[in-house]
């Protein structure tokens, strides 16, 4: 009774401080207030934090952290919510801090090619911002008009083109990051390199454990003139991975990469008419970008390669048009998939590209095996796999069931040389495949990093690395009659 | 080189360096020896622990022990004509892939390819307290962990003795070329900003001795549409010049004198440090020689918005060789150094005098 207590105490006192710093409105205690904070893209896990605080500066920030450090009070940074690992999870003892008020772009250096911007931006909103000047940011999760560059940073996010523009780790230069203490930290900088240890990769993809991203400095890349689209069929998925490591091997670097097996190419073809040859095996989407001179050659080049690979048909997009309606396809295959299966449960693997027809044929085997169908989409190119259990989870037991295989994949995916994790994070929901993925020793010095910048684990705690003692329980990615929150964004 | 794996040996050294409280010098083949401040310390020979592990041309990936080197993987590479796409200074043709990777260098081709850090995939390290810890993986999207290996890259062995790396490789651009134009350094400052603005195939963009150089790779017909929008004529001794311009060859670096990194964004105007000065990576490094005291050289270059580096000190020099870190990221340093190496055992000092 007595710490029950001092817990209202505490909750009182920081309510009062947290007031004070950002002012009434941007404090949330109200529980149904609270409620649209309970969980981010991974709508399985929800929790109702202690409070949400909405600081719309770094000084706020900064106040906000010293004050939940002094007090004891975990803290979870949320940006737009989008994530699909359970990264912005609430902790229920803790501060919600949420930074969608902080959505400014500060200044845009056309002759230095980047913009500096403040962690609530939107991915999409930096593109749009300097279009005008020829350049765009790289990095294009698909949830991009909605997912804020501040969590695009903490998952390191990735996108449809990472295999030739890089993640968000390649496409920074400089982030201001505020200490668990409230103290301002820059990394990186303006120039190209730094001294000492590279904290900037560090900082990159730490899921919000070791500080919080208060404003990044992103490099722009110029808008290439020309970008092409041909897609091909296969009568076989191992075949239409012979192709990919042909098209790589043979020394072309496309600015995407993407397959899809039967079921989801006949899904996505029900849903959105995209033109897709409904009897192939696989198809292949391959974009080659840059001057029209070099991408002519290259795109000729694909179709040869695709042919002596055995395709059984090859489309090249004339038109803008056409190549839109060809994405629009791959853009739209999750929530095709969410059409006809009551649920879905999406993996997010990486394996080395040359054990993908293996791969194939044991999600296959397990697929039987469970007796649950898996529709395979990828982004081939980089061997990142999303295959998609269709399960109901009306039917008792089979939730679990799905999960125990989404398991049984990541492993096959760790076995064959690969990770638990190609973009999404491990969150709340990969902390289990991680114990899968890393030794003891390891995961040990992950929290001695972890330590060293945050030595009380007030930030995120209990996300991303998991303990030695007990690795924690699976999560799944619940999708309920393709109900995500957000459900309107394109995913993956 | 022979395959050799010794990271067993080198285990049982650092355990017992660490148990002692020894404190040891990560060698390589001492290409590079002259980098980073002076360290005092047992010698630990890691040039032997050599091999490629494992190479898949359609993977884009390479993974090979720490002493194997750069001449042996680039000889692999460019049978499969693939290519390191930082294209890392060697210094001497004994140079390894972990010193490479430790010293975090990269050639001209970094503001358009990417940093040795940026194809870092995963690297396995002894730690300071003699534990063998894989990091990262082996394939291009990984998020699955903090991002250590490529905290390693730079961290010139302090956190870490690397033992095996992978990385990501490039496919050879089908044609590379050299385009060479007259300007005063200022206006060639100049153009290197706007050219950069422009979407093309570059690869490298270098100022000296009057000349502005621009190399362009890629497709045939995209290097020769390329070619017009530039202008200048084409510089037939090209390959030899970003050879020699990676190296230290040129004569610009034959000289008795230390020699100044500094790094910077490529827009900062052309500082008051002297003339004696050769941009590289489109003006965002310079390499300078000047009589300015040490610390008026830190100093303008944080002015400018980057940091100074004594690249290569001509003799004793008795001051630190890194632009100094604020207090915040002091104190990270320290606590990271210390998570890593508790006793302080792996180079210390090498890259300041508290790690």
């Amino acid at each position: 009774m007595e710490s029950a207590t001092q817990d209202v105490q505490i909750r009182d006192q920081l309510a009062t401080e947290l007031l004070s710093i950002v002012g009434a409105d941007a404090v949330v205690t109200d529980n149904e207030a609270l409620r649209p904070f309970e969980c981010d893209g991974l709508t399985a896990y929800r929790e109702l934090p202690l409070m949400v605080v909405l600081p719309a500066s770094i000084a706020e920030v900064r106040k906000v952290l010293k004050t939940c450090s002094r007090l004891g009070i975990p803290v979870v940074t949320r940006g737009a919510g989008t994530g699909l690992s359970g990264g912005a999870l609430p902790n229920p003892d803790g501060v919600l801090l949420s930074l969608t008020r902080m959505k400014r772009i500060l200044s845009v250096d056309a002759d230095a090619k980047t913009a500096r911007v403040e962690p609530g931006v939107t991915n999409l909103a930096i593109s749009e911002a300097v279009k005008h000047l020829g350049l765009y940011y790289a990095p294009d999760p698909s949830s991009q008009i909605a997912c804020s560059i501040g969590g695009n940073v903490a998952e390191n996010s990735g996108g449809v083109h990472c295999l030739k523009y890089g993640l968000t780790v390649h496409n920074i230069l400089e982030l201001k990051v505020v200490t668990v203490d409230g103290e301002l930290l820059t990394v990186g900088s303006e120039a190209l390199d730094s001294p000492g240890f590279d904290l900037l990769a560090l900082m990159t993809g730490s899921e919000g454990m070791l500080g919080v991203v208060v404003e990044v400095l992103v490099k722009l890349l110029s808008i290439p003139p020309v970008a092409q689209v041909v897609m091909a069929a296969f009568d076989s998925v191992e075949r239409a991975g012979e192709a990919v490591a042909a098209v790589i091997g043979g020394g072309i670097l496309p600015a995407g990469l993407e397959m899809m097996d039967s079921y989801a190419i006949s899904a996505v073809e029900d849903f959105v008419k995209a033109g897709y040859p409904v009897d192939a095996a696989a198809i292949l989407l391959c974009e080659l970008d840059g001057h029209a001179a070099e991408v002519e050659e290259q795109i000729a080049r694909v179709e040869t390669i695709f042919n002596s690979q055995g395709a059984t048909g090859t489309w090249v997009a004339k038109d803008r048009a056409t190549r839109d309606r060809f994405w629009s396809g791959r853009k739209a295959a999750f929530p095709a998939v969410g059409r006809i299966s009551p649920d879905y449960y999406c993996i997010d693997g990486t394996i080395p590209r040359r054990q993908l027809g293996k791969v194939l044929v044991e999600i296959s085997k397990l697929s039987n095996e469970f007796g649950l169908r898996v529709a395979n989409v990828f982004h081939a190119g980089d061997g990142n796999l999303h295959p998609l259990i269709l399960y109901d989870a009306n039917n008792a037991g089979e939730l679990e069931l799905t999960e125990e295989l989404g398991n049984r994949i990541l492993e096959l995916c760790v076995e064959v040389g690969g990770t638990v994790t190609g973009e999404h994070g491990v969150g709340v929901e990969k902390l289990r495949p991680m114990c899968l993925q890393f030794e003891d020793a390891v995961l040990e010095q992950f929290h001695q990093v972890k330590a060293a910048l945050d030595p009380n684990s007030l930030l995120n705690p209990g996300k991303a690395v998991p303990t030695l003692a007990r690795c924690a329980e699976f999560g799944a990615m619940h999708v309920h009659r393709g109900q995500l929150p957000h459900s309107d964004l394109e995913r993956f | 080189m022979a395959d050799n794996d010794l990271k067993g040996e080198f285990l049982e050294i650092v355990r017992s360096a660490f148990e002692r409280s020894e404190k040891l010098r990560i060698e390589g083949s001492g290409t590079k020896s002259f980098y980073g401040n002076p360290v005092v310390a047992t010698p630990l020979d890691v040039s032997r622990h050599s091999g490629i592990v494992s190479y898949e041309p359609s993977e884009l990936v390479i993974t090979a022990r720490a002493g194997t080197r750069l001449s042996e993987i680039n000889a692999r590479l460019a049978e499969s004509r693939q290519m390191l796409g930082f294209e890392p200074p060697w210094f001497g043709g004994q140079a390894t892939l972990g010193g490479t990777i430790a010293c975090g260098l990269s050639g001209p081709r970094r503001p358009y390819a990417g940093s040795a850090r940026d194809f870092v995939l995963g690297v396995s390290c002894i730690s300071g307290k003699g534990e063998y810890l894989a990091f990262g993986g082996q394939v291009i999207k990984n998020v699955a962990g903090y991002d250590v290996s490529r905290l390693m890259v730079g961290a010139l062995g302090a956190l870490g003795v690397i033992c095996e790396v992978s990385l990501k490789v490039l496919p050879q651009p089908e044609v590379e070329t050299t385009r060479v134009l007259e300007f005063d350094k200022e206006t060639a400052r100049a153009q290197m900003v706007r050219i950069c603005k422009l979407p093309l195939p570059l690869s490298g963009m270098s100022f000296w001795g009057g000349l502005l150089r621009i190399r362009l790779s890629g497709t045939e017909n995209g290097v020769r549409a390329a070619e017009q929008t530039i202008g200048g004529e084409t510089d037939e001794t090209g390959v030899e010049y970003w050879h020699q311009l990676r190296e230290h060859e040129l004569n610009f670096f034959n000289r008795n004198q230390s020699l100044w990194r500094l790094s910077v964004p490529a827009t900062a105007p052309v500082l008051g440090l002297g003339d004696d000065c050769l941009l590289d990576w489109g003006g965002a490094l310079r390499w300078i020689y000047t009589d300015h005291a040490p610390q008026t050289v830190f100093q303008t270059a944080k002015k400018m918005g980057g940091h100074a580096t004594m690249f290569r000190p001509d003799n004793g020099w008795p001051n630190g060789r890194f632009s100094a870190l604020d207090e915040p990221s002091k104190g990270i340093h320290m606590r990271l150094k210390s998570a890593f190496d508790p006793k302080g055992i792996l180079n210390p000092g090498i890259l300041y005098a508290y790690v």
